[in-house]
């Protein structure tokens, strides 16, 4: 068990959502997506340019760039190597 | 009860509102599978096997209540200030979880509520078991499974929508638990609201403490307002302290902010109930669908910009080599209607409007709708298979570069991204963005792409000067377009709009396969409003245009000296040739028609000179000579502000109206251009780089004024557009003909 960010997930990696750290437009346009903490999520793929990344959250498919990721931090069973 | 009352269709982008109001309403709206079709409430009427009549409001899609995008203001105001009698609050079954956090915002809101549970075909087919009995009875508020696709389920909807609009309750609102912290300030808020009847027409005291503990512009600003009007500064200042109070608090205890605490308990509400087996998975949750697989090819590094760039390809070669054979038949059609009236009709200036200008102006046009109808079927397939949305995904990076967003490549899209759209609704597409800075980035730059309207001017140009490789030249064009809209999108982020990017977290709906209503629906759509605007806005600035090019007439002395010398050619040959009784009746040999021809284009020229459009083109020419343009196209340029497709019908008037001899079945403007010494390749280029980045058309800039909310955008784009394509013009003319590319 291990606390990281999200930009920091593999492809295929799956983990529970901790904490958002960010308020306003952001904030709330995230966490109405379903992104609060509890939510499980898995990490279906990124874009051909590594950003966005697209997510699996509630059985829809959500995309957010990476520098929207790293607000979000995740509890994942293993950690990434590096 | 009255018989007829009002309902409103509301929920998440992309449900399946639209495929529903369609079904029940028989109307033809949009429907996409794109979150964020619909951007203006749509209304029609059902009438119930009861015989009430029910008045159906199709609300854009929102996620939530709150006022941060335009749809979400259009929908919140509507149930809020029309009160409809219901809302039928559609929530995605597949996708039912996140779906209902807009649920719960209605049921904190109070107004009557039904549940469609839409696409309960794809849930079933993913395995997924949904109690609605059990979840109507925890949500207090009916259930009804359906599919809106198929109709299934939806007369039991209806049935039950008409009971609950028969019941016609108070609303009521539901008390979800936010915590200690939220829920005092909730109740001393709510207190005091109450007792100085704040803004109590409109909003429950509990609701309105609520949106501004979760920081509601609208709302606050709305607060400000009222609280100026009667004098209340007090209470709003009270009002707006508290939540700051209440924020300062969160944040030194648990480092969070009202907003999210409201958010989080909403998920907690919705994960309390369904938890107690509402939902229930056959299959591994985790399994992946088609969709995912499809999309592990799609949208791969490799293979996916590949497929992309095939994809774009593909559709132009499926609209350009199979538009040709019904392109060709409505040119003959035109072209022998007009033979036929030239035969018939008596000499006059009504011969002359009705061909030069009704048939030459807007057959031109409908020339083109065979490639406006294939070009929107093509797009209809990408949008309602779901590949849109990843075109989307794909280019993100790459539009963020530029200041834009990845939502803006629907804009330019339906703008004529793939050619042959239309700019009106591509600014009004635009309202999905967040942000102000990218949407108008986005609204201002979208009418630089290829519309539907600019297409005819580019095929005909094309189809004169570059016939040989039409396919590759357009599609070069297009990347043109697209190039010089990022340019100019990054200049203005960097210049007068600049700011932060907004947040990109966008939807990405399954793949599904189209339907083939859907599809007519959109290309009919589409084609049909460039048929009426032909038949409208085209006709009558045809005929106005065709009247300024023919009045004022020559003077009555020049009228006579063309006649002399007609007269004097004719008697030469009489005088010469041996005996004719009737000089009517001779046969002419083709010397003397080619002197005569010659004379009467000297005095169609003249004339077209001489007429209002005449000296305003030949006014115009001054400057317009250094990008190659002569009076001619002048005045298809400036009739061009009305409309772009008054460009080609002007030019055809311009032509046929100075025409030196319109032989049988070579009358198309194409080929007159192409045989015309006074045009060469590089005219036409310059001149198709002008028609592409020119100001938008008048409808445009009426759409970017009333979207932009100032009138100020719309004098600007049309005074940079102007200006920038000019400039490039002239560059590009001049550059060409240093290099010897003809003058
Ligand atoms: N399989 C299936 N697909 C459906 C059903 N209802 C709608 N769809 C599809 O879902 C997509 C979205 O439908 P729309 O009616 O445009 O959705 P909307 O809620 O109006 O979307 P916005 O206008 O973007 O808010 C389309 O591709 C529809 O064909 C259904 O019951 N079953
Ligand atoms: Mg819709």
């Amino acid at each position: 068990m291990a606390r990281i960010m999200l930009r920091d997930m593999e492809k295929g990696q799956a983990g529970t959502i901790t904490a958002i750290k960010v308020a306003g437009g952001l904030g709330r346009r995230v966490r109405e997506m379903g992104l609060v903490p509890g939510t499980t999520i898995k990490i279906q793929g990124r874009a051909p340019l590594y950003d966005p990344v697209a997510l699996r959250v509630m059985g829809g498919t959500l995309t957010l760039r990476n520098n929207e990721a790293d607000f979000i931090e995740v509890e994942v069973e293993d950690p990434a190597a590096g | 009860m009255s018989k007829s009352f009002k309902i409103a269709l509301a929920g998440n982008p992309n449900a399946g509102k639209t495929t529903l109001f369609n079904r029940l309403t028989g109307a033809r709206q949009h429907v996409g599978n794109y979150p964020g079709v619909t951007v203006e409430k749509k209304e029609g009427i059902y009438n119930s096997p009861s015989g009430a009549r029910v008045n159906i409001v199709d609300l854009p899609g929102t996620y939530s209540l709150t006022a941060y995008s335009v749809e979400e203001v259009v929908a919140r105001d509507f149930l809020v200030h029309e009160k409809p009698r219901v809302v039928i609050d559609i929530a995605d079954a597949s996708n039912l979880e996140r779906h209902l956090y807009l649920t719960c915002q209605f049921l904190e809101l109070g107004v009557p509520v039904v549940i469609a549970l839409n696409m309960i075909d794809v849930a079933r087919d993913r395995g997924i078991a949904i109690e609605t009995d059990k979840l109507a009875e925890m949500l207090g508020v009916p259930v009804i499974p359906v599919s809106a696709r198929s109709g299934e389920g939806v007369t039991e909807l209806m049935r039950v929508v008409e009971e609950v609009a028969r019941a016609d309750k108070d609303w009521q609102p539901v008390h979800i638990a936010y915590g200690e912290d939220i829920d005092n300030a909730i109740l001393e808020m709510e207190e005091r609201l109450a007792a100085r009847s704040f803004l109590a027409e409109l909003y429950a005291p509990r609701w309105l403490a609520l949106k501004y503990l979760e920081n509601d512009e609208q709302i606050v600003a709305r607060g400000r307002s009222f609280a100026a009007e009667h004098g209340l500064a007090e209470v709003a200042e009270y009002l707006e302290g508290k939540v700051a109070t209440v924020g300062k608090h969160l944040m030194a205890t648990m480092e969070t902010y009202p907003e999210a605490i409201v958010a989080d308990h909403r998920y907690g509400y919705i994960k309390s109930i369904l938890r107690q087996g509402v939902v229930t998975h056959t299959y591994d949750e985790d399994r992946l669908y088609t969709s995912d697989r499809i999309d592990r090819v799609l949208t791969s590094r490799i293979f996916g910009p590949l497929i992309m760039l095939a994809v774009l390809l593909g559709l132009y070669h499926f609209t350009f080599s199979y538009s040709e054979v019904p392109v060709g038949w409505l040119e003959s059609l035109f072209g022998t209607v007009s033979a036929f009236l030239d035969r018939h009709m008596a000499e006059g200036p009504l011969k002359s409007l009705v061909i030069s200008g009704v048939i030459d102006g807007v057959g031109g046009v409908m020339g083109f709708v065979p490639i406006i109808m294939f070009m929107f079927f093509g797009i209809a397939i990408l949008e309602d298979t779901g590949y849109l949305a990843r075109v989307a995904f794909m280019m993100d990076r790459v539009f963020r570069i530029f200041g834009l967003h990845g939502s803006s490549v629907m804009a330019y899209i339906i703008s004529g991204g793939i050619a042959g759209g239309c700019a009106v609704p591509g600014v009004m597409a635009t309202r999905t963005l967040r942000s102000p800075r990218e949407r108008m980035a986005t609204l201002l730059t979208a009418p630089f792409m290829n519309c539907g309207a600019k297409l005819p001017v580019l095929a005909l140009m094309i189809g004169a000067f570059f016939s040989n490789n039409r396919a590759q030249i357009m599609f070069l064009l297009t990347l043109l377009a697209w190039a010089v809209a990022l340019i100019v999108a990054k200049f203005l982020r960097l210049t007068v709009l600049r700011g932060e990017p907004t947040p990109f977290v966008m939807e990405l709906p399954p793949y599904r396969f189209p339907t083939f209503r859907g599809l007519a629906i959109h290309t009919w759509e589409k084609t049909w409003q460039y048929i009426r605007k032909a038949a409208t806005v085209i006709l009558g600035a045809s005929i106005l245009i065709w009247a300024t090019m023919t009045f004022p007439g020559l003077p009555e002395a020049q009228k006579a000296e063309f006649q002399e010398q007609r007269r004097a050619v004719v008697a030469d040959y009489l005088g010469s040739a041996t005996a004719a009784d009737d000089p009517g009746e001779v046969e002419f040999p083709p010397e003397l028609s080619a002197e005569l021809a010659a004379i009467e284009a000297a005095r169609a020229e003249e004339a077209l000179l001489h007429s209002l459009a005449g000296r305003v083109g030949s006014g115009f020419e001054k400057i317009s000579w250094l990008a190659g343009f002569d009076w001619r196209t002048n005045i298809a340029l400036v009739g061009g502000f009305a409309a772009k497709e008054v460009i080609i019908s002007t030019l055809g008037t311009a032509y046929s109206l100075g025409e030196v001899a319109p032989e049988e079945g070579d009358s198309s403007l194409s080929r007159t251009l192409a045989n015309d010494p006074g045009w060469s390749k590089i005219k036409a280029f310059s001149l198709i780089l002008f028609v592409m980045f020119y100001s938008p058309c008048f409808v445009t800039v009426v759409c970017i004024v009333k979207e932009a909310g100032s009138w100020k955008w719309g004098a600007f784009s049309m005074a940079f557009n102007t200006l920038f394509a000019f400039l490039l013009a002239t560059g590009v003319y001049q550059l060409g003909r240093a290099l010897g590319l003809g003058g």
